[in-house]
């Protein structure tokens, strides 16, 4: 059964891009327990309204864990602590009373912070545009059925495909490295017949865009796989740096 | 009367022969001509990268900070084709007649069978794009029946079709960006757009992040914009899809067709408490195995693992005897609000009836209903702090899609030239009802295989680089925007923006929900005027109009979902019949069931604008029905 509690709020406010934020302390009393987090947030920028301030801004859409927009940390954790957990789909149930929450943003070299909870992931797209694609035109497509694909590859790429380009993995690891997002596209594309094509340029002008958008590099934390809500495993990396030195040398 | 430019000839050979004769910019042309497009999901993402290849220039519009994030990668089930690999009988023919039968004889015939001719086509584009769709141990692809439909003809990734067909377009997009021709604006949102001399011209925007005011023009524009659903408040769809696209669309002149014709979603995880910010769908799949029943007894307050079998109404199995849980979406969610509406609904507030798997896991065993739902029952339990292995779901039916949308005619051109909509923002395919796994299907045939044609068919007719935004009609449309942004923030009332849109949302729901009639409508169109009056007088929009400001966003989508709605209920208040999502009160059979009337109704209602608060003119589009008699539906 739901029931009610009492939160203290420690979230970080910055006004632009440009300007020094600073943590702000709000209390919310009477959060139902059934609520999600980000409906927790919803009642508070309620309040806020209410009270002529400024609700907090944070980055949101599907509320269903799938469009990826949402994310924060939340008690030092990318999308709260609860694991494969969006940010959205995290329950105020996973909360006890009284406790406090600080909670600030995805934060990484390549995330320049917008406005408050709000980080620019437009390096995400960068990443994808130096070639997490296949180059197929419209139209020139052969009948589906042509190629067969072995069932194993198939489940392997979809798990990698599986990501939603939250960030969560560059906030967790301590290099703020993209290596597990850029790695979950060289995967999905590599496994398959119909990716092999390009998978040589694809694995080193990704990387190379990777490096530009100043991520660090990986040093085997295992922080990302941690905190990715869709459980996108580090194998990934292992085999985008074995296409990696395929290709390089 | 409107004339929809279908091609004469057999309905087979329409599509075939049309592309033939239309005509062609040529190849060393297409590059000088400039087209807009607002909205990357399915069907936007597509088009774009689609007019990218064939050698246009495209600016693409989104609200989210990516493209990718577009509200097609919620879809959960799958993408109709009629490949028939499963040998089952299905063909383009079965997929038409589906289709037409599925909407309740709403939709065009010439439209429907087209998409079901491409099909096919879309499945081969999205293989060769890498999209990992469910395969055999044979390594072949696998296909499931959806939706009650007769035939294996879903196409899916695990349950997550949507995201996976998405992705399979940003990435197509995101190789035209690099490519060159495409000039990306994310976190920026449509406002208005411009027309000049009936022409449609361009568009006003607003950078979400630093508020800048701005206009594009080119030689056309093409809305992929989505549905209206939120206008109930209360919806599956995520929280930034709006009408204010279509809506200014609308204002400009574009007409609007079916605006009533709503999809309500029968198994949605029921609301919770006021605090509600959006509804959680779980795929249709589940009633494959679940039961859907209530407590005989009005006053069985026991829990539902202590009512006897006997003390047990299972309401569709008892009704529809042959097609028992599996009725289409419109019956299924009826009848779930007649047995709230007695008093028989279940849970803390009485809207929700149990959808039970007990019977399901005797009979197959908890690792093949683990198997089958195994994500769904994580994502229920995840939510709700439930374990349906243990104690039933409860579900509820919630608003999910809309199959109005703005009018076009075959070529997907709206009535204003050089206005194209496609997707759900349109009204074309699905009639009065969509049928599942055919949205996905429907976004990326208009994407990547109608638009790239017949938008070639108009800009052939017309000089290139219509580029100049220096006429009065921008600086116009822009005064207007910038003076908006600043009448919101001037209010400075006692109520939130979201407290408006509850509102409007829960009149919207009770009174041109699943069950509508005459007094209910007529009495929602008075309580818009109200609530809208509310609104310009009380609404608070805090923050400042030359950064992010999220409720000042929102403000501009809820005023136009204030006007919108009432245009909705006009629709709904004018079809006196019963079709499809559209359950008018007056018109039911002897038992209950809806009733069409095909005499009086059997036409596209295209709405012209002629100011708020005034009833809008009716524009007919007759349709003519030569391949496919009409029947009334029998579930029974």
């Amino acid at each position: 059964m739901s029931k009610k509690i009492h939160l203290t709020i420690k979230v970080w406010r910055q006004k632009k891009g440009e300007t020094n934020g600073q943590f702000e302390t709000y209390q919310l009393t009477q959060i139902d327990t059934d609520m999600s987090f980000l409906e927790m947030l919803d009642v508070l920028n309620e309040q806020l309204t209410i009270e002529g301030k400024e609700p907090v801004a944070f980055d949101h859409d599907c509320r269903e864990g799938i469009c990826g927009m949402c994310g924060a940390v939340v008690n030092g954790f990318a999308h709260g602590q609860k694991k494969a957990t969006t940010l959205c789909q995290l329950h105020m149930r996973e909360f006890k009373d009284h406790q406090t929450i600080v909670i600030e943003p995805l934060r990484a070299k390549g995330f320049p912070v917008i406005k408050d909870l709000v980080v620019d992931r437009t390096a995400f797209d960068r990443i994808i545009q130096a070639g997490g694609y296949i180059s197929v035109k419209t139209g020139s497509a052969p009948e589906a059925n042509s190629i067969p694909i072995s069932k194993k590859n198939v489940d392997l790429a979809m798990d990698a495909a599986s990501c939603i380009g939250c960030g969560a993995c560059v906030a967790a690891c301590p290099n703020a490295s993209a290596m597990l997002f850029t790695a979950a596209k060289v995967s999905h594309l590599s496994l398959l017949p119909q990716g092999q094509v390009e998978t040589q340029k694809r694995v080193l002008t990704m990387v190379q865009q990777m490096d530009k958008e100043q991520f660090g590099n990986c040093s085997n934390e295992y922080e990302c796989e941690a905190a990715c809500p869709k459980n996108i495993s580090v194998e990934n990396i292992s085999r985008m740096n074995k296409l990696y030195r395929q290709a390089s040398f | 009367m409107l004339n929809a430019n279908i091609p004469a000839g057999p309905l087979k050979n329409k599509w075939t022969s049309h592309k033939s004769k239309i005509k062609l910019v040529n190849p060393a042309n297409k590059r000088k001509y400039n087209i807009i497009v607002v909205g990357t999901g399915l069907a936007g993402a597509s088009a774009a990268a689609s007019l990218s290849e064939l050698g246009y220039k495209a600016r693409v519009f989104c609200i989210q900070d990516s493209p990718r994030r577009a509200h097609s990668i919620a879809a959960q089930g799958g993408i109709n084709a009629a490949k028939n690999y499963p040998n089952d009988g299905d063909s383009i023919d079965r997929l038409f007649h589906d289709t037409i039968k599925g909407g309740d004889f709403r939709s065009r015939e010439a439209n429907v069978y087209r998409l079901a001719e491409i099909s096919n086509h879309i499945i081969d584009q999205c293989v060769a794009q890498g999209v990992p769709f469910a395969r055999e141990y044979s390594g072949y692809l696998d296909n499931r029946s959806f939706g009650g439909a007769q035939v294996s003809r879903t196409f899916y990734a695990r349950g997550q079709t949507g995201q996976q067909l998405l992705l399979g377009a940003y990435s197509a997009l995101m190789k035209e960006v690099a490519a060159g021709n495409i000039e990306l604006h994310s976190r920026t949102e449509m406002l208005d757009l411009v027309v000049i001399d009936g022409v449609a011209r361009g568009i006003i925007t607003r950078n979400l992040v630093n508020g800048e005011i701005e206009s594009h023009a080119g030689d056309a524009v093409v809305l992929a914009t989505g549905g209206y659903s939120n206008c109930f408040y209360l919806s599956t769809n995520a929280k930034v899809c709006n009408v204010t696209a279509a809506w200014r669309a609308h204002k400009k002149g574009a007409f609007f067709a079916n605006p009533c014709f709503t999809q309500i979603h029968p198994t949605c995880i029921p609301v919770h408490g006021d605090y509600q910010s959006k509804l959680t769908l779980m795929s249709e799949s589940l009633r494959n195995d679940g039961r859907v029943w209530v407590p005989k007894n009005k006053e069985d307050k026991r829990a539902p693992n202590a009512i006897p079998e006997n003390d047990r109404y299972y309401y569709l199995e008892e009704k529809y005897p042959s097609f028992g849980n599996l009725v289409p979406r419109d019956l299924a969610s009826r009848n779930a609000k007649y047995v709230c509406d007695e008093g028989r609904g279940v849970g803390a507030t009485g809207q929700a009836v149990y959808l039970d798997f007990s019977d399901a896991i005797k009979r197959s065993g908890r690792k093949t209903i683990e198997e089958r739902y195994g994500n769904l029952f994580d994502m229920y339990q995840r939510i709700t702090n439930v374990n349906p292995y243990k104690d039933p779901m409860m579900i509820y039916p919630a608003l999910h899609y809309t199959m109005g949308g703005l009018w076009v005619d075959y070529n997907l051109m709206s009535n204003l030239p050089g206005l194209f909509v496609i997707g759900e923002a349109n009204f074309s395919d699905h009639g009065a009802n969509r049928l599942g796994a055919s949205a996905l299907m429907q976004g990326l045939a208009d994407g990547y295989f109608i638009l790239p044609y017949t938008i070639g068919h108009y800009l052939a007719r017309r000089a290139a680089g219509q580029m100049d935004t220096s006429p009065k009609a921008f600086r116009d449309a822009e005064q207007e925007a910038k003076e908006r942004t600043e009448l919101f923030l001037s209010i400075k009332g006692s109520r939130s923006v979201d407290e408006f849109h509850r509102e409007l949302g829960r009149l919207c729901w009770d009174k041109c929900g699943m069950s509508r009639n005459e007094a209910g409508l007529k009495q929602a169109l008075e309580e818009i005027s109200k609530i809208r009056d509310e609104f310009w007088k009380s609404v608070k929009v805090p923050g400042s109009g030359d950064d992010l400001n999220q409720s000042l966003e929102r403000a501009g989508r809820v005023a136009d979902f204030l006007e919108f709605s009432q245009t909705m209920v006009w629709d709904a208040l004018h079809r006196k019949e019963s079709c499809g999502g559209h359950f008018r009160e007056e018109s039911q059979t002897a038992e209950g069931e809806a009733l069409r009337d095909d005499e009086n109704f059997c036409y596209v209602a295209a709405w012209e604008f002629r100011g708020v608060d005034k009833e809008p003119v009716l524009h007919k589009e007759k349709l003519d029905f030569e391949e496919v008699e009409l029947a009334q539906r029998n579930y029974k």
